[in-house]
């Protein structure tokens, strides 16, 4: 089970972007413990939020607050809350300032963490995964010690974001990390499974890009016409799980 | 009841709102880049404020209105006319079918927003009828208008039927009619050459060195041809931040300014990514992206500091006055 502590006086930074938005900074280096406090306070936001909510983005160390500031001024005006603020202080952000640092503090013990975990099936080389070889080649591997290890690990969705649905992995073994493409391929087919350095992902659609392709899912990543239309979300952990060419036409047949 | 495209002109989109609710899956907000004018433009028409419409850039567009329709354009005035006549912005209008009206060339600002009473018949795609053009997703078969498209509107308000029908009657044998009052738009979009541009302090203003912290309020910034719906790159003195340092990734934001290595600005805007990773120098005032989605490509701007309760004053000051028009506009008889 994965634990957090979000005591509020562990680092954590709040200041305005522009006059519609907050960001709540957890830490200043990316890694797990970081982003359970992301996740933490992202998942009671969004269950619990407050008049003139718009959006929570959630970042690797970070979460900005979207808000509509009429909404949030008009609210909490006309009941009369937060009148310990002076009259100058009751301003949208001051408000949203205040109802962020009570929130802070009922976070403040140990908080459980719940994760998904996504099984991702991919279909390793081939032509599917037309650089398996050159990465296996360029670590004195063979194509299948590759795919092991590229299996084996839990994956944490750090973010959602570059593309709608494409997620920031972390978790990926050194053993396998390698550089981009010199010059990046004009279309990567969606559900191309890559790495890049000391990254790993998928493409949800279909994109110039640079990446190591070792692999595809025939799972979609995104459906725009669903909510949510993301397959991950922050937080998430993936698995990747090896499949044969005749599985992946089976699961594809599937879908359709 | 519909409207064809004769010719999108340099670029044509259905445009609401934005949406939001799914920045958090990488999906980008879009939506007018000019909300102010998108509002009233809806508001005068008898629409929800928030209705899609059509945001056309700068020149070209040509339009065959193919029933009788109540419509109103607003923003930049991109000289619209039927036949021989300007079509006048900033009121509702009512045009003949077999009209062909159009956009031939831009007077001020740099976007226009036509909305028709109803409003067009477009799917929502996660909430939004906006299109966002590099994804895809959205308003007319997720992309650009083309010429030969046809888009249909929905049955219109009986408000908007009843004004249609009076116009009509004044219109006799002309193409169009319209009333005679109009919306002054100066406390909503103020369009002007050179305008200035009001500014937050960004999240990394203090890591810039003080001489491009000086120059960025003191210098113009011209708008590079480079710009699109996703951002305005800025040329003008280049930005330099206190040594090198590594920024993590996070949200941005409608206005965001934010500086890449090379030292000329970006403003992040209506079709921008999610998150970003360079120094933000500074953010516009929400109140003057409106002004700035105006300015066109060749233009300068200057920034000017205001504080943070500045903005948020002129915003809420400004949403008083949107909430006027709308209630007086709900009033007005021709």
């Amino acid at each position: 089970m994965l634990q957090t502590n979000l005591d509020e006086n562990s680092n954590i930074q709040i200041k305005p972007l522009g006059d519609s938005a907050i960001l709540v900074q957890f830490g200043s280096v990316i890694n797990r413990e970081v982003h359970l406090k992301v996740k933490a306070f992202t998942d009671e936001m969004e269950a619990h939020s407050f008049a003139g909510f718009i959006e929570c983005v959630p970042a690797f160390t970070s979460v900005t607050i979207f808000y509509n500031p009429v909404h949030v001024y008009e609210k909490y005006k006309k009941q009369g809350e937060y009148v310990h603020l002076s009259e100058k202080e009751q301003s949208p952000y001051s408000i949203v300032y205040s109802i962020i640092k009570e929130k802070l503090k009922e976070l403040k013990e140990v908080k459980e963490v719940k994760h998904r975990v996504v099984d991702i099936p991919v279909c390793y080389g081939g032509e599917f995964g037309p650089d398996l070889e050159a990465v296996a080649e360029y670590h004195h591997l063979s194509a299948m010690e590759v795919i092991q290890i590229h299996s084996k690990s839990e994956y944490l969705v750090y973010i959602i974001g570059f593309a709608p649905g494409f997620p920031y992995l972390g978790g990926m073994s050194e053993k396998i990390a390698t550089p981009r493409h010199h010059s990046p391929r004009l279309s990567i087919p969606s559900g191309s499974v890559g790495i890049a350095g000391m990254q790993t992902g998928v493409y949800p659609i279909s994109t110039p890009g640079g990446w190591q392709i070792i692999g595809r899912t025939p799972v979609d990543l995104f459906y725009p016409k669903e909510n949510p239309p993301s397959l991950l979300r922050s937080g998430d952990i993936v698995k990747f799980k090896p499949i044969s060419l005749e599985e992946y036409k089976r699961h594809k047949e599937k879908i359709l | 009841m519909s409207i064809k495209v004769n010719n999108p002109g340099l670029l044509t989109s259905i445009q609401d709102l934005g949406r939001y609710g799914f920045q958090k899956y990488g999906v980008v907000v879009s939506g007018a880049m000019d909300v102010n004018s998108l509002r009233i433009a809806n508001l005068l028409v008898g629409n929800q404020e928030g209705e899609a419409a059509l945001e056309i850039t700068l020149m070209g567009a040509s339009f065959l209105v193919e029933e009788d329709l109540l419509i109103s354009v607003t923003g930049g005035d991109l000289s619209p006319a039927i036949g021989q006549e300007s079509l006048p912005l900033w009121r509702p209008v009512y045009v003949r079918k077999g009209s062909v009206l159009r956009f031939p060339a831009c007077r001020s600002g740099c976007r226009a927003y036509m909305s028709v009473a109803g409003g067009f018949a477009i799917e929502d795609v996660m909430k939004s009828k906006s299109t966002y053009l590099r994804g895809k997703i959205g308003g007319y078969r997720g992309r650009a208008l083309k010429t030969a498209d046809t888009l249909s509107c929905n049955k219109m308000p009986k408000r908007a039927i009843r004004l249609l029908q009076q116009l009509k009657k004044r219109a006799g044998s002309y193409s169009f009619a319209t009333v005679n009052w109009y919306v002054s738009s100066e406390s909503f979009v103020n369009i002007s050459k050179s305008p200035e541009i009001r500014v937050l302090r960004g999240g990394e203003f203090d890591r810039f060195t003080s001489s491009s912290q000086r120059q960025f309020f003191e210098q113009d910034f011209r708008i590079s041809p480079k710009s699109d719906r996703m951002g305005y790159r800025i040329e003008g003195p280049s930005l330099q931040t206190e040594g090198s340092f590594d920024l993590i990734s996070e949200a941005v934001s409608n206005g965001t300014i934010q500086v890449p290595k090379d030292g000329n600005p970006i403003i992040l805007l209506a079709d921008r990514q999610t998150t970003g990773g360079y120094p933000k120098i500074a953010q516009v005032a929400t109140v003057d992206l409106p002004l700035l989605a105006q300015v066109k490509p060749g233009e300068r701007i200057r920034f000017k500091e205001i504080t943070r309760n500045e903005a948020e004053q002129l915003y809420l000051e400004q949403e008083r006055q949107m909430k006027q028009l709308s209630a007086g506009l709900l009033l007005k008889e021709t």
